[in-house]
Protein backbone atom coordinates (compact mmCIF):
# COMPACT_ATOMS: atom_id res chain seq x y z
CA UNK A 1 0.00 0.00 0.00
CA UNK A 2 2.18 2.92 1.23
CA UNK A 3 5.26 3.64 -0.82
CA UNK A 4 7.34 4.17 2.33
CA UNK A 5 8.48 0.81 3.74
CA UNK A 6 7.14 -0.21 7.13
CA UNK A 7 10.71 -0.57 8.47
CA UNK A 8 11.32 3.19 8.37
CA UNK A 9 8.39 3.89 10.67
CA UNK A 10 9.41 1.08 12.99
CA UNK A 11 12.97 2.41 13.15
CA UNK A 12 11.75 5.88 14.15
CA UNK A 13 9.62 4.20 16.80
CA UNK A 14 12.59 2.14 18.03
CA UNK A 15 14.82 5.20 18.11
CA UNK A 16 12.30 7.20 20.14
CA UNK A 17 11.94 4.31 22.56
CA UNK A 18 15.72 4.13 23.04
CA UNK A 19 15.93 7.89 23.62
CA UNK A 20 13.16 7.53 26.21
CA UNK A 21 15.12 4.76 27.94
CA UNK A 22 18.23 6.98 27.99
CA UNK A 23 16.21 9.81 29.48
CA UNK A 24 14.79 7.64 32.25
CA UNK A 25 18.31 6.42 33.08
CA UNK A 26 20.27 9.69 32.99
CA UNK A 27 17.82 12.43 34.01
CA UNK A 28 17.39 13.17 37.74
CA UNK A 29 14.30 15.38 37.67
CA UNK A 30 11.23 13.25 38.41
CA UNK A 31 9.02 15.28 36.05
CA UNK A 32 11.48 14.90 33.16
CA UNK A 33 11.72 11.16 33.86
CA UNK A 34 7.95 11.12 33.64
CA UNK A 35 8.03 12.95 30.30
CA UNK A 36 10.50 10.36 29.02
CA UNK A 37 7.99 7.65 29.93
CA UNK A 38 5.41 9.55 27.85
CA UNK A 39 7.92 9.53 24.97
CA UNK A 40 8.23 5.74 25.25
CA UNK A 41 4.44 5.36 25.30
CA UNK A 42 4.29 7.47 22.14
CA UNK A 43 6.87 5.37 20.37
CA UNK A 44 4.77 2.29 21.14
CA UNK A 45 1.75 4.17 19.77
CA UNK A 46 3.63 4.89 16.54
CA UNK A 47 4.44 1.20 16.11
CA UNK A 48 0.79 0.26 16.76
CA UNK A 49 -0.56 2.81 14.27
CA UNK A 50 2.04 1.69 11.70
CA UNK A 51 1.01 -1.95 11.91
CA UNK A 52 -2.68 -1.02 12.00
CA UNK A 53 -2.33 1.11 8.87
CA UNK A 54 -0.21 -1.36 6.95
CA UNK A 55 -2.51 -4.28 7.79
CA UNK A 56 -5.72 -2.30 7.18
CA UNK A 57 -7.00 -3.35 10.60
CA UNK A 58 -8.56 -0.73 12.94
CA UNK A 59 -7.81 -2.79 16.08
CA UNK A 60 -4.35 -1.23 16.45
CA UNK A 61 -5.77 2.29 16.39
CA UNK A 62 -8.44 1.39 18.94
CA UNK A 63 -5.60 0.13 21.13
CA UNK A 64 -3.77 3.46 20.69
CA UNK A 65 -6.94 5.16 21.90
CA UNK A 66 -6.83 3.06 25.08
CA UNK A 67 -3.11 3.75 25.54
CA UNK A 68 -3.88 7.48 25.40
CA UNK A 69 -6.60 7.04 28.04
CA UNK A 70 -4.20 5.22 30.34
CA UNK A 71 -1.48 7.82 29.67
CA UNK A 72 -3.85 10.62 30.64
CA UNK A 73 -4.84 8.83 33.87
CA UNK A 74 -1.20 8.05 34.59
CA UNK A 75 -0.13 11.67 34.02
CA UNK A 76 -2.82 12.97 36.40
CA UNK A 77 -2.04 10.52 39.22
CA UNK A 78 1.74 10.61 38.70
CA UNK A 79 1.94 14.39 38.77
CA UNK A 80 -0.25 14.44 41.91
CA UNK A 81 2.20 12.00 43.53
CA UNK A 82 5.13 14.22 42.49
CA UNK A 83 3.39 17.25 44.03
CA UNK A 84 2.79 15.29 47.25
CA UNK A 85 6.47 14.25 47.37
CA UNK A 86 7.58 17.84 46.71
CA UNK A 87 5.47 19.02 49.64
CA UNK A 88 7.12 16.55 51.99
CA UNK A 89 10.74 16.69 50.79
CA UNK A 90 10.90 20.02 48.89
CA UNK A 91 12.69 18.32 45.99
CA UNK A 92 11.87 16.28 42.88
CA UNK A 93 15.42 15.00 42.42
CA UNK A 94 15.08 11.22 42.32
CA UNK A 95 18.52 10.78 43.94
CA UNK A 96 17.16 12.37 47.11
CA UNK A 97 13.91 10.40 47.07
CA UNK A 98 15.59 7.20 48.25
CA UNK A 99 13.75 5.81 51.28
CA UNK A 100 13.13 2.50 49.50
CA UNK A 101 16.74 2.20 48.35
CA UNK A 102 19.03 -0.33 50.05
CA UNK B 1 5.08 9.63 -4.54
CA UNK B 2 8.06 11.93 -3.99
CA UNK B 3 5.99 14.28 -1.79
CA UNK B 4 5.26 11.46 0.62
CA UNK B 5 8.97 10.79 1.02
CA UNK B 6 9.75 14.47 1.56
CA UNK B 7 7.04 14.77 4.22
CA UNK B 8 8.22 11.58 5.87
CA UNK B 9 11.84 12.80 5.92
CA UNK B 10 10.88 16.16 7.45
CA UNK B 11 8.47 14.76 10.05
CA UNK B 12 10.71 11.83 10.92
CA UNK B 13 13.79 13.99 11.43
CA UNK B 14 11.80 16.50 13.51
CA UNK B 15 10.55 13.62 15.69
CA UNK B 16 14.05 12.18 16.11
CA UNK B 17 15.85 15.49 16.72
CA UNK B 18 13.21 16.82 19.13
CA UNK B 19 13.31 13.59 21.16
CA UNK B 20 17.12 13.89 21.47
CA UNK B 21 16.85 17.58 22.36
CA UNK B 22 14.21 16.74 24.97
CA UNK B 23 16.55 14.37 26.80
CA UNK B 24 19.68 16.53 26.52
CA UNK B 25 18.33 19.98 27.45
CA UNK B 26 19.06 20.65 31.14
CA UNK B 27 16.01 22.88 31.69
CA UNK B 28 12.77 20.92 32.35
CA UNK B 29 10.68 23.58 30.59
CA UNK B 30 12.74 23.25 27.41
CA UNK B 31 12.33 19.47 27.65
CA UNK B 32 8.57 19.91 27.82
CA UNK B 33 8.54 22.25 24.80
CA UNK B 34 10.59 19.78 22.74
CA UNK B 35 8.25 16.98 23.79
CA UNK B 36 5.31 19.03 22.44
CA UNK B 37 7.21 19.46 19.14
CA UNK B 38 7.79 15.71 19.08
CA UNK B 39 4.06 15.07 19.59
CA UNK B 40 3.21 17.37 16.67
CA UNK B 41 5.68 15.55 14.42
CA UNK B 42 4.11 12.26 15.47
CA UNK B 43 0.66 13.61 14.59
CA UNK B 44 2.01 14.38 11.13
CA UNK B 45 3.38 10.86 10.82
CA UNK B 46 -0.03 9.48 11.82
CA UNK B 47 -1.58 11.53 8.99
CA UNK B 48 0.94 10.02 6.57
CA UNK B 49 -0.21 6.60 7.82
CA UNK B 50 -3.86 7.50 7.01
CA UNK B 51 -4.78 7.54 10.73
CA UNK B 52 -6.72 10.82 10.80
CA UNK B 53 -8.61 10.22 14.05
CA UNK B 54 -5.48 9.26 16.01
CA UNK B 55 -3.62 12.28 14.60
CA UNK B 56 -6.31 14.68 15.83
CA UNK B 57 -6.56 12.96 19.21
CA UNK B 58 -2.77 13.08 19.51
CA UNK B 59 -2.79 16.88 19.14
CA UNK B 60 -5.80 17.45 21.40
CA UNK B 61 -5.04 14.98 24.19
CA UNK B 62 -1.24 14.75 24.24
CA UNK B 63 -0.02 18.13 22.97
CA UNK B 64 -3.06 19.88 24.42
CA UNK B 65 -4.14 18.35 27.71
CA UNK B 66 -1.28 16.23 29.03
CA UNK B 67 1.55 18.65 28.21
CA UNK B 68 -0.38 21.59 29.69
CA UNK B 69 -0.68 19.53 32.88
CA UNK B 70 3.09 18.92 32.83
CA UNK B 71 3.87 22.60 32.25
CA UNK B 72 1.50 23.62 35.07
CA UNK B 73 3.24 21.27 37.49
CA UNK B 74 6.67 22.55 36.34
CA UNK B 75 5.48 26.10 36.96
CA UNK B 76 4.10 25.19 40.41
CA UNK B 77 7.21 23.34 41.59
CA UNK B 78 9.82 25.71 40.08
CA UNK B 79 12.60 23.09 39.88
CA UNK B 80 16.21 23.87 38.93
CA UNK B 81 18.06 22.91 35.77
CA UNK B 82 20.33 19.90 35.82
CA UNK B 83 23.60 21.41 34.54
CA UNK B 84 25.65 20.19 37.49
CA UNK B 85 24.12 16.74 37.65
CA UNK B 86 24.60 15.94 33.96
CA UNK B 87 28.27 16.93 34.22
CA UNK B 88 28.90 15.28 37.58
CA UNK B 89 27.65 11.76 36.88
CA UNK B 90 29.52 10.84 33.72
CA UNK B 91 29.46 7.10 34.46
CA UNK B 92 25.69 7.12 34.76
CA UNK B 93 25.43 8.94 31.44
CA UNK B 94 27.63 6.42 29.61
CA UNK B 95 25.82 3.43 31.12
CA UNK B 96 22.47 4.97 30.17
CA UNK B 97 23.52 5.62 26.58
CA UNK B 98 25.07 2.13 26.31
CA UNK B 99 21.85 0.45 27.46
CA UNK B 100 19.79 2.59 25.06
CA UNK B 101 22.05 1.71 22.11
CA UNK B 102 21.70 -1.95 23.06
CA UNK B 103 17.89 -1.63 23.06
CA UNK B 104 17.94 0.17 19.71
CA UNK B 105 20.20 -2.44 18.09
CA UNK B 106 18.00 -5.24 19.37
CA UNK B 107 14.77 -3.71 18.05
CA UNK B 108 16.43 -2.75 14.76
CA UNK B 109 17.75 -6.27 14.34
CA UNK B 110 14.28 -7.73 14.90
CA UNK B 111 12.70 -5.23 12.47
CA UNK B 112 15.12 -5.99 9.64
CA UNK B 113 15.59 -9.68 10.37
CA UNK B 114 11.88 -10.47 10.36
CA UNK B 115 11.33 -8.10 7.35
CA UNK B 116 7.69 -7.19 8.08
CA UNK B 117 7.25 -5.42 4.71
CA UNK B 118 7.34 -8.80 2.95
CA UNK B 119 4.16 -9.91 4.70
CA UNK B 120 1.95 -6.84 4.13
CA UNK B 121 0.26 -6.59 0.74
CA UNK B 122 -2.93 -4.68 1.57
CA UNK B 123 -4.69 -2.18 -0.65
CA UNK B 124 -4.42 1.52 0.25
CA UNK B 125 -8.24 1.73 0.47
CA UNK B 126 -8.22 -0.68 3.42
CA UNK B 127 -5.64 1.44 5.21
CA UNK B 128 -7.66 4.62 4.69
CA UNK B 129 -10.81 2.83 5.86
CA UNK B 130 -9.06 1.61 9.04
CA UNK B 131 -8.18 5.18 10.06
CA UNK B 132 -11.65 6.70 9.68
CA UNK B 133 -13.54 7.88 12.77
CA UNK B 134 -16.52 5.84 11.61
CA UNK B 135 -14.56 2.56 11.60
CA UNK B 136 -12.84 3.22 14.91
CA UNK B 137 -16.11 4.33 16.53
CA UNK B 138 -17.89 1.19 15.34
CA UNK B 139 -15.11 -1.02 16.69
CA UNK B 140 -15.05 0.90 19.97
CA UNK B 141 -18.78 0.52 20.60
CA UNK B 142 -19.13 -3.09 19.46
CA UNK B 143 -16.03 -5.28 19.79
CA UNK B 144 -14.27 -3.19 22.43
CA UNK B 145 -17.24 -1.90 24.42
CA UNK B 146 -16.11 -3.51 27.70
CA UNK B 147 -12.56 -2.06 27.62
CA UNK B 148 -14.14 1.26 26.64
CA UNK B 149 -16.34 1.27 29.76
CA UNK B 150 -13.39 0.11 31.87
CA UNK B 151 -11.28 3.04 30.59
CA UNK B 152 -14.11 5.36 31.64
CA UNK B 153 -13.91 3.97 35.18
CA UNK B 154 -10.13 4.25 35.07
CA UNK B 155 -10.36 7.96 34.24
CA UNK B 156 -12.88 8.49 37.05
CA UNK B 157 -10.61 6.69 39.53
CA UNK B 158 -7.58 8.68 38.30
CA UNK B 159 -9.43 11.98 38.70
CA UNK B 160 -10.50 11.16 42.25
CA UNK B 161 -7.03 9.82 43.07
CA UNK B 162 -5.29 12.92 41.75
CA UNK B 163 -7.57 15.21 43.76
CA UNK B 164 -7.10 13.17 46.95
CA UNK B 165 -3.30 13.08 46.55
CA UNK B 166 -2.89 16.75 45.72
CA UNK B 167 -5.38 17.97 48.36
CA UNK B 168 -3.36 17.05 51.48
CA UNK B 169 -2.39 19.99 53.64
CA UNK B 170 1.19 21.17 53.93
CA UNK B 171 2.83 19.95 57.13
Amino acid sequence: MNTIPIEYYLLISAFMFSVGVTGVLIRRNAIVVFMCIELMLNSANLALVTFSSFLGDPAGQVFVFFVMTVAAAEAAVGLAIIIAIFRNKLTVNIDEINIFKW
Amino acid sequence: MILEYILFAILGSVAVISSIAMVTRPSPVMSAIFLVLNFFALAGLYLLLNAQFIAVVQVIVYAGAIMVLFLFVLMLLNTDSEHAILKEKRNLKFIGIFIAVLVFVQIGYIVFYSAPSDSVTKEIAESINAGKIETIGTELYTTYVLPFLASGFLLLAATIGAIVLAMKKFE
